[in-house]
């Protein structure tokens, strides 16, 4: 299999098959919470994209030049939390002096994804496929693009909720839970692809 | 197990050495003011000043001139302690309180369709061909308003009027949500005269089914007299503008059902007599002369 079937194959499992909300059920409280308004979405997706990818990046090298080499693999949670905590805040620093206005619209969000469970998720599922360096950085991409996809179609739903008749009983939280099951359903489809 | 504690340890200060020195090199000016207000604000994040948050109003506040008297559930303390730290003086927010513009108090006085033994909620009952009540745009009478008010401010008197207790009343609006008949208003507390009907049928229609017989029927009157023209007939209903009304009570001396409420109407009414037996003596004097 050349690079680039490899990549694109990578890419696929992430986003689609083993997308992280709605096949693994991880970052599910974002996805809820942050889906009312397509702007917010769109930040928080971006946010999750680049932390992913950061998280990835460290965790990894943690991984296999710290842990392995002194057999501390079952520090891995606590180490890997350690760095993804440290990471985002120091993120947020360089973003904050440099882009202000970027700031803004991340700002809030950074915090949030900080104890994400999709961001620790992302880092030890990379040691477990056992990916190599460039590997886990692509798997960091593509599963933070899968969630920014699912985040996005999620708001669009929601933004058109709001202007529909729902019954009274179901507005708001429940037919948001309805469409995110039904859209865990239409995901479920992916997982009969083969490469 | 010591190569754990040292490789942990040395992570640990690593990460927070490079914050350390992050946070010195990328360190943002921002206004001590802003931190300052946030602490003075009820940090309720309630959104009544229409931002998203307390720190959102107290950043508004300082970088963009905002009014310093948005906050409500802080009330006037807060207003001062803002005022101190922006170097501003204090104008305090202008009280508002509920007003339920009905007077029919409900299933005491309301002539009834049918009987509900029903979940006794106003909310509840509204889903029964819109309520037992004749009067389809009257008080239901279950006192949703009451069980909203977390302040205590709504009672129940004797007859089954809802009275609203103006000093405990805060104009959160939970009553006026809770009404399904959205018959509560929230209006300047310096306002003292009322249209307390919210019926728009036809006259001869709200007469006949309004349990207390003080229903607007629509006549007009009112609109006629108010020297401000304050007053708006709306489908069947005048609409008082509070912004215009300057509370003189003609209004409520011409209205022929007492649908108007004007607290000083019995004091006008007697220094009109009052007046009128003077000028009636005047005239009798002048006449003997």
């Amino acid at each position: 299999m050349s690079f680039i079937t490899q990549v694109f194959t990578l890419a696929v499992f992430a986003v689609f098959v083993n997308n992280f909300v709605l096949s693994k059920f991880l970052g599910l409280c974002p996805y809820i919470g942050v889906s009312k308004k397509i702007d917010s979405a769109l930040g928080m997706g971006m946010a999750v994209i680049f932390v992913m990818t950061m998280a990835s990046t460290f965790t990894w090298l943690i991984q296999e030049y710290l842990l392995l080499p002194y057999h501390l693999e079952y520090l891995q949670t606590i180490a890997f939390i350690l760095t993804i905590a440290s990471l985002v805040q120091f993120v947020e620093m360089v973003i904050q002096k440099t882009a202000p206005a970027l700031y803004k619209s991340l700002g809030v969000f950074l915090p949030l994804i900080t104890t994400n469970c999709a961001v620790l998720g992302v880092s030890i599922l990379n040691i477990q496929e056992g990916y190599n360096f460039l590997g886990a950085i692509l798997n960091g991409l593509f599963s933070g693009t899968g969630f920014t996809l699912v985040l996005l179609l999620m708001a669009g739903l929601r933004e058109r909720l709001e202007k529909s008749e729902v019954p009274e009983a179901m507005k708001g939280m429940p037919i948001a839970f309805v469409i995110a099951g039904c859209m865990a359903l239409a995901f479920l489809g992916f997982s009969g692809l083969n490469f | 197990m010591i190569g754990a504690i040292i490789i942990l340890g040395a992570l640990g200060l690593l990460y927070g050495l490079g914050l350390a020195v992050a946070s010195k090199k990328f360190h943002v000016e921002i206004d001590p003011k802003i931190e300052a207000i946030t602490e003075a604000l009820p940090s309720a994040n309630c959104g009544a000043c229409g931002y998203p948050g307390c720190a959102a109003y107290a950043e508004a506040i300082v970088m963009h001139n905002e009014e310093l008297n948005k906050c409500a559930p802080g009330g006037a303390a807060v207003v001062k302690e803002i005022a101190a730290i922006m170097g501003k003086e204090a104008v305090a927010a202008d009280k508002k309180v509920a007003v339920i513009k009905c007077q029919s108090g409900g299933k005491n006085n309301t002539i009834f369709r049918y009987e509900y033994q029903g979940v006794t909620t106003c909310k509840a009952a509204i889903l029964i061909n819109n309520g037992p009540n004749l009067c389809s745009w009257g008080c239901l009478g279950y006192n949703d308003c009451a069980s909203a008010c977390k302040f205590d401010a709504i009672s129940i008197d004797e007859n089954g009027m809802r009275i609203i207790d103006k000093e405990k009343c805060t104009g959160c609006v939970a009553c006026a949500k809770a009404c399904p008949r959205n018959l509560i208003e929230i209006v300047s507390a310096k306002k003292r005269v009322h249209i307390l009907c919210s019926s728009h049928d036809k006259g001869a229609e709200s007469r006949k089914v309004c349990g207390n017989k003080t229903a607007c029927i629509g006549c007009s009157m009112c609109v006629k007299k108010c020297p401000k023209a304050a007053i708006e007939m709306k489908d069947n209903l005048a609409v008082l503008n509070y912004d215009l009304c300057i509370m003189c009570g003609i209004c409520a001396d011409v209205c022929p059902t007492g649908a108007i409420f004007d607290p000083l109407k019995e004091i006008r009414a007697k220094k009109r007599a009052e007046a009128k037996l003077k000028a009636e003596a005047a005239a009798k004097a002048a006449e003997e002369k």
